[in-house]
C-alpha cells in the first residue's frame, strides 16, 4: 500500500501538533465548583425573579368576558369561514389554502391528520350533547336539515346582526334578523361556554382521559379576546412573537433569529411567512453544522483575528521567546 | 456425568483464542480503550495554550444542564401541575426556568467562542457539528418546555408556533396543540436526545482535545504535514509548565 499523500497544510482546516509545554489541569474540581457556582446563580435568580405563571384563559373566561366576541367566532366556525375551518392541512382539505413556495407545498405531502370540522366539532356536536334542552335540539336538527343555501343564508343573517350585539350583564344581546336557528344555537353555545360545558366537551372527544387541546385552543385561537391579550404583553408576531414570554422575563432569547425574520420584509408581508422562514432557519442551521467544509465561512475566525485576543498569553509567551 | 477440568492442550487454546479475538465484544473494547485511555478520559494535565476564561464556558453549560436535569426530576415526580398549586413547586420551576436560561447563556457563548477558536481544525468537525447539533436539539426542548407549562403563554406559544410547524408539514404528526404529545417529548424523547448527543460531545472532545492556536507565520510558508495528525491530549510526566 503506498503510503498516504500528505496534503497542503490548510489553516482553517488543520493544526500543528502541540510540542510546548503542558499545565495541571484539575477536570474533576472544575466542574464541582462550577455545579456549585451555577447553582448558587440559579438560585439567586430563582429567589429575586421566581417564574411567569398567568393562567390560562378558557373558553369560559372567554364567553363570560366578552360573549360577543364569542358569539362573533362561533358563527365563523358555524358557516366555515373561520381561521381554522379554512386552514388547510394537516386540519382540512381546504383548497390553496397550505402555504408554499413556488411548487414547494410540504404540507400538502402528509394531507389532512387531525380532521376538524368546526361546525360540527366545535358548534352542533357539542349542543348535541345537551339532550335536556329541547328548544336547543329543535334548533339544530332544523339547521342541519336546511339546504346549505339557507345555512348561508341565516350565518350571514347573523353575522350582520351580531356586529351590532351589546352584553348586558354578561348575558348576549343580539338585534332581531333573519337568522332562523342560528340565533337559538349561538345563544346556547354562548350560555353553555359561559357554565363551563363547552371546555370539557371539547377537550373530552368521547374519553374519559384526554391531553390534546387542540380543539379548545384552535377555537380560542380564531377569536380575537386571545390575540388582544397577547399583544397587551407584547405577544404578537409583530412583537417579536414567541420568543418572549409574559411578564419582564427573558423568554426563548435564543429564538431571536427565527423571530426576526418575520419582522423583515418580505417574510413581514407574506402569506407564506411560516414556510419562508423555516427554510431560511433550516438552511442555516444546516450552514452551521456543516460549516467545517464551507470555504470562506470557515475562514472568519482567522481573518477577524479575535483568537488572538483568547489566545493571548499563549501569543505573548510566543513573541517573547 | 464428570466435567473435564483439566487444561486444554496448547494447540488447542490458540483457535479459541483467536476466535475470541474477533467477537464484537472484543473489538469494542480494543475500540474503546485505543480511543479513550483513562489518562484522554480525564485528564489531568491540559496544553499551556488553554488560558482564557473561554474554557469556562463548556463546564458551565455542562453544569447547568445538570441542574436543568435535576430540577426537571423534581418536577416529574410531582406531575405536571404541582408547581402552580404549590409555592415550593413554583420555587423549584423558577430553578428549572433560570438552569435554562443560564444554560443557552453559558451555551451560546461557548459557541461563539469555539466559532473564533475554529475549533473545528484539526480533524475536529465532528467535535464541532455534534456541537451545534445538540444545542439545535436543546432548543426543541426547551420549545417543548413552554408549550407544556398549562398557562397563558403555552396557550399563546402554541397556537403561534403551530403554522410554522405545519407549514413544513411535520404538523400532522408533531401537534404542538397536544398537551400530552409536547409533555413526553419534553421530559422523555428530547431530554434523552439532549444528554445524547451533548455526550458524544464531550467524548469527541477527550478524544481529539482542545484545538491548538492558529500558527503565527503565514499560512504559505507551511511545511506539508498529514494533516489528520490527532494531537494526544495528554502530555507526558515530565512536561509540566506553569499553573
Amino acid at each position: 500500500m503506498s503510503p498516504r499523500r500528505p496534503r497542503r497544510f490548510n489553516p482553517d482546516r488543520d493544526v500543528e501538533d502541540w510540542k510546548g509545554a503542558y499545565r495541571r489541569y484539575d477536570i474533576v474540581k472544575e466542574g464541582f465548583i462550577a455545579l456549585l457556582a451555577v447553582a448558587v446563580l440559579v438560585v439567586l435568580l430563582a429567589v429575586v425573579f421566581s417564574s411567569p405563571d398567568d393562567p390560562a384563559i378558557t373558553l369560559k373566561t372567554w364567553s363570560v368576558a366578552d360573549p360577543v366576541d364569542f358569539a362573533q367566532t362561533a358563527v365563523t366556525e358555524l358557516d366555515g369561514t373561520s381561521g381554522t375551518a379554512t386552514y388547510g392541512p394537516p386540519y382540512n382539505n381546504t383548497p390553496d389554502a397550505a402555504q408554499h413556495i413556488g411548487f414547494f407545498e410540504p404540507a400538502q405531502w402528509f394531507g389532512v391528520h387531525q380532521p376538524i370540522d368546526t361546525a360540527h366539532d366545535f358548534v352542533l356536536g357539542p349542543l348535541s350533547t345537551l339532550v335536556t334542552q329541547p328548544v336547543t335540539q329543535a334548533a339544530v336538527q332544523e339547521y342541519e336539515g336546511a339546504t346549505p343555501d339557507q345555512q348561508s343564508a341565516w350565518t350571514t343573517a347573523y353575522e350582520k346582526a351580531v356586529a351590532n350585539a351589546t352584553e348586558v350583564r354578561g348575558r348576549l344581546r343580539v338585534p332581531p334578523g333573519r337568522y332562523g336557528p342560528v340565533g337559538v344555537i349561538l345563544s346556547s353555545l354562548t350560555s353553555m361556554s359561559q357554565a363551563g360545558g363547552l371546555d370539557g366537551t371539547l377537550l373530552s372527544g368521547g374519553l374519559f382521559y384526554n391531553t390534546n387541546y387542540t380543539k379548545p385552543l384552535l377555537f380560542l385561537a380564531d377569536g380575537t379576546y386571545l390575540a388582544d391579550k397577547a399583544g397587551a404583553q407584547h405577544l404578537q408576531g409583530n412583537q417579536w412573537g414567541m420568543m418572549n414570554e409574559t411578564g419582564n422575563y427573558p423568554g426563548q432569547a435564543w429564538l431571536w433569529l427565527y423571530t426576526m425574520w418575520y419582522q423583515v420584509y418580505p417574510m413581514n408581508q407574506s402569506s407564506n411567512a411560516d414556510l419562508e422562514v423555516w427554510v431560511i432557519m433550516m438552511v442555516l442551521s444546516l450552514a452551521l453544522v456543516l460549516l467545517p467544509f464551507i470555504p470562506i465561512l470557515r475562514s472568519i475566525p482567522r481573518w477577524t483575528r479575535v483568537y488572538k485576543l483568547i489566545w493571548r498569553q499563549h501569543y505573548r509567551e510566543l513573541a517573547a521567546t | 456425568m464428570s466435567i473435564d477440568t483439566s487444561a486444554p492442550p496448547s494447540s488447542a487454546r490458540t483457535e479459541p483464542d483467536v476466535q475470541v479475538s474477533k467477537q464484537w465484544t472484543a473489538r469494542l473494547r480494543r475500540s474503546a480503550e485505543g480511543a479513550f485511555p483513562p489518562d484522554r478520559l480525564l485528564p489531568d494535565r491540559q496544553p499551556a495554550y488553554m488560558a482564557s476564561w473561554v474554557y469556562v464556558f463548556g463546564v458551565l453549560t455542562l453544569t447547568s444542564l445538570a441542574w436543568v436535569i435535576i430540577t426537571g426530576c423534581v418536577l416529574a415526580i410531582m406531575g405536571p401541575s404541582w408547581w402552580h398549586v404549590s409555592s415550593i413547586g413554583k420555587f423549584v420551576n423558577s430553578l428549572h426556568l433560570w438552569s435554562v436560561e443560564t444554560f443557552f447563556f453559558f451555551m451560546v457563548i461557548h459557541l461563539w467562542g469555539k466559532f473564533f477558536m475554529a475549533a473545528w481544525r484539526g480533524n475536529r468537525r465532528l467535535t464541532w457539528a455534534t456541537g451545534v447539533i445538540s444545542f439545535l436539539v436543546s432548543i426543541a426542548a426547551a420549545f417543548t418546555g413552554y408549550l407544556s407549562q398549562q398557562n397563558f403563554d403555552s396557550q399563546w406559544i402554541s397556537t403561534q408556533a403551530k403554522d410554522g410547524i405545519n407549514a413544513t408539514g411535520a404538523g400532522a404528526f408533531w401537534n404542538v396543540l397536544n398537551f400530552g404529545q409536547m409533555l413526553m417529548w419534553h421530559i422523555v424523547l428530547l431530554p434523552i436526545g439532549v444528554v445524547l448527543i451533548a455526550g458524544l460531545h464531550i467524548l469527541m472532545v477527550r478524544r481529539r482535545g482542545i484545538v491548538p492556536p492558529f500558527p503565527e507565520t503565514k499560512s504559505a510558508s507551511k511545511p506539508e504535514m498529514n494533516a489528520e495528525a490527532v494531537p494526544r491530549p495528554a502530555a507526558p510526566a515530565d512536561a509540566d509548565g506553569p499553573e
